[in-house]
């Protein structure tokens, strides 16, 4: 079997890429016709940046499956389970246990005390400026790691599907994507965004159903006899059982538990999710949202396993190491050996439009994050019009936008999966714990809010300068260089601690008090959802 | 219920530290976070156990159940069920004890608090 997929790949490559290319063009024009019908009453900000809080609860649910189901779930999962077998499961079961601190904790007091972004919320009661600098700050930290991982997937995805290998051409592709994104994204506000998201992961969480089943039917409905198939095709019944890819020495185990951290903590303080809650109109939709995101993600996760099984039964572990885009390959090649070219082409064109959409709403959080946080509240101090901000908040799209495409032909290359689950370690360590003190700690203080986010995001990020992700591996982003005296890949486990004991250490030390009657109302507000039931406008 | 400790007076704004002081507002704090502090400790823990398992139990794990599924792959198949039914759980037991006390206070404070500011108050969808 070896040798035949990337055999056919080369020889069908001009039928496969038109085709690829039809399909994808086809969504693209799709969603661009929407994204304008629906952008054309955003008038305010609010429409801007949270569709007018006027989706409904299952409408954002799938949203935010769309937004959460990133190429790194659909590419980077499938992949870790063809290659590394159980240890890739542990992904998938990380990223679904988490939106239970999301449900129980975050996302209806959220939706009810904030307006625009996880700084209004973080700032409510503490004082503005330090606080929602950091918050700012944090943000726009994430949704790069987070947008590095998605041009990544993307450079991936068109290195298989076009046979491009060189540098140049893979960069001219992740220039495309970028700058569709762009459009999307000044053109359509939130509204666009969310609606892309949403077709987006029916046509996702559709398409990996109809493989699931497709897997399923080959092996007679028998997940004991796929297993067996994936074990027989790996000549490895390790694959099977946890520790492939972790379990090789002490420091690969204590890995392992820093991504488990990371991954559970992390999807509650990604600002792009949580940005997603003020879409809908009240808490209860925000709950709503997050049930039916949970199903949908929960479901996909499980043909995910079903596909990543399959991928290494049925194409092999070393056809999709040795294809082009690696890992990541997982899924395209098994759609190509079910259903050909065609099916290939479905599956790559959703995986574009995965990664389009994801791409829009980062950008859209980082967008608002400065223009709101940044611009409106800081530099001109509040004394900014919502049209202005709306403005400044198109031109950061372009600069985000601008600076996502130049990162992602640098980060060309890695596992997409590994790389969100930095992103997931560094929201988990700069945000969770601020989120969850000035929610639920009266006596939570700015001195400790800007502890914990600074010292969370900095300890984050200079454990991953210093580890074998960025030098001292054959992995690893500068190979050559050895300065990672860090032995772990992902920081989750020493810096999200450290967070929650600054954000608790900078409040004890703290000799302010913060304004007990705004803690009320941040309490009030937040369990009864006072004042924030409908559409606010500034 | 202490309705006139926070109907606040049609001048002033609300006064959030005395509805937060009201009986009513202390029980919903109360069943809200009596629900969501033990939960959410009860499923760190679950996943941490099986997290721990994966990594420093291997052989247990592997152990096979039945064909090729073995304890690791049910024990993560459990994590899904679990985070099913804890979502289920929860919803459940929010519309039935969070939402109508909050629905009230929310109710009473925000009547006034929105002809104050003049804005329009469409009545409350139940």
């Amino acid at each position: 079997m070896i040798g035949i997929a990337t055999a056919v790949d080369v020889a069908d490559l001009k039928e496969t890429t038109l085709l690829n290319m039809g399909i994808f063009g086809l969504f693209v024009a799709v969603t661009m016709v929407i994204v304008i019908r629906a952008s054309r009453n955003n008038k305010t900000a609010a429409d801007y940046y949270a569709a007018g809080r006027s989706f409904t609860g299952s409408q954002n649910g799938t949203a935010i499956a769309g937004d959460y189901l990133s190429a790194a779930s659909f590419l980077g999962i499938t992949g870790a389970i063809a290659i590394n077998g159980y240890d890739g499961f542990m992904y998938s079961i990380g990223f679904l246990v988490a939106w239970l601190v999301a449900l129980l904790l975050v996302a209806e007091l959220l939706r009810n005390t904030g307006k625009f972004t996880m700084a209004d919320v973080l700032s409510f009661r503490l004082q503005q400026r330090p606080v929602r600098i950091a918050a700012a700050i944090s943000t726009l930290a994430v949704c790069f790691f987070y947008l590095l991982a998605q041009m990544a997937g993307a450079g991936s995805l068109v290195s298989l599907l076009l046979g491009i290998s060189d540098w140049g051409g893979q960069a001219l592709v992740i220039i495309v994507v970028g700058a569709l994104m762009i459009m999307y994204v000044l053109i359509g506000g939130m509204k666009g965004t969310t609606w892309v998201q949403i077709i987006k992961a029916i046509l996702l969480i559709s398409g990996a159903a109809v493989m699931t089943f497709w897997v399923l039917a080959i092996y007679g409905f028998n997940v004991s006899s796929l297993l067996g198939a994936a074990a027989d095709t790996a000549n490895n019944p390790a694959v099977l059982n946890p520790g492939l890819q972790y379990g090789k020495s002490e420091t690969s185990k204590l890995d392992f538990m820093s991504l488990g951290l990371a991954l559970v903590l992390g999807t509650a303080a990604l600002p792009h999710v949580l940005m997603r809650f003020y879409t809908v109109p009240t808490a209860k939709e925000a709950r709503k949202s997050v049930v039916w995101s949970i199903w949908l993600i929960g479901i996909f996760y499980l043909f995910t396993l079903v596909l990543g099984y399959g991928a290494a039964a049925l194409v092999g572990a070393d056809t999709i190491k040795s294809a082009p885009g690696g890992v990541n390959s997982a899924a395209p090649l098994l759609a190509f050996y079910l259903g050909g070219p065609l099916l290939l082409g479905f599956i790559s064109a959703v995986a574009f439009a995965t990664i389009l959409a994801v791409v829009a709403g980062l950008t859209i959080t980082a967008a608002a994050s400065f223009a709101h946080d940044i611009y409106a509240s800081v530099i001109s101090k509040g004394k900014a019009d919502a049209d202005t901000e709306v403005k400044v908040a198109r031109r950061t799209v372009v600069v985000i936008g601008v600076m996502a495409i130049l990162g992602g032909i640098f980060a060309n290359g890695q596992n997409v999966a590994f790389l969100v689950a930095l992103a997931f370690a560094v929201a988990a360590s700069a945000n969770l714990p601020t989120i969850i003190y000035s929610l639920f700690w009266r006596r939570f203080t700015t001195q400790g809010a800007v502890w914990s986010m600074y010292g969370g995001l900095g300890s984050a990020i200079i454990l991953i300068i210093f580890s074998p992700v960025v030098s001292g591996a054959k992995t690893s982003m500068i190979a050559g260089a050895n300065f990672a005296f860090f032995p772990l890949s992902n920081p989750g486990i020493v810096s999200i601690p450290l967070a929650f004991l600054l954000g608790w250490l900078g409040t004890v030390l703290d000799k302010r008090r913060e304004d007990t009657a705004k803690q009320a109302e941040m309490e009030v507000r937040s369990l009864t959802g006072v004042g924030a039931e409908k559409a606010v406008d500034h | 219920m202490g309705n006139d400790a926070h109907t606040p007076d049609a001048a002033a704004s609300v006064d959030f530290e005395q509805v937060q002081s009201t009986e009513r507002f202390q029980k919903l704090r109360k069943r809200h976070r009596s629900f969501v502090f033990p939960m959410a400790v009860a499923f760190l823990l679950w996943y941490f156990a099986y997290v721990l398992l994966a990594d420093y139990a291997v052989g247990f794990m592997s152990t096979k159940v039945w064909g090729n599924i073995n304890v690791g792959l049910i024990l993560g198949l459990l994590q899904f069920v679990s985070t099913f039914a804890i979502t289920g759980f929860y919803v459940s037991y929010s519309n039935r004890k969070l939402d109508p006390i909050a629905a009230e206070i929310r109710h009473e404070i925000e009547g006034h608090e929105f002809d104050k500011h003049g804005n329009i108050v469409s009545g409350e969808k139940k």
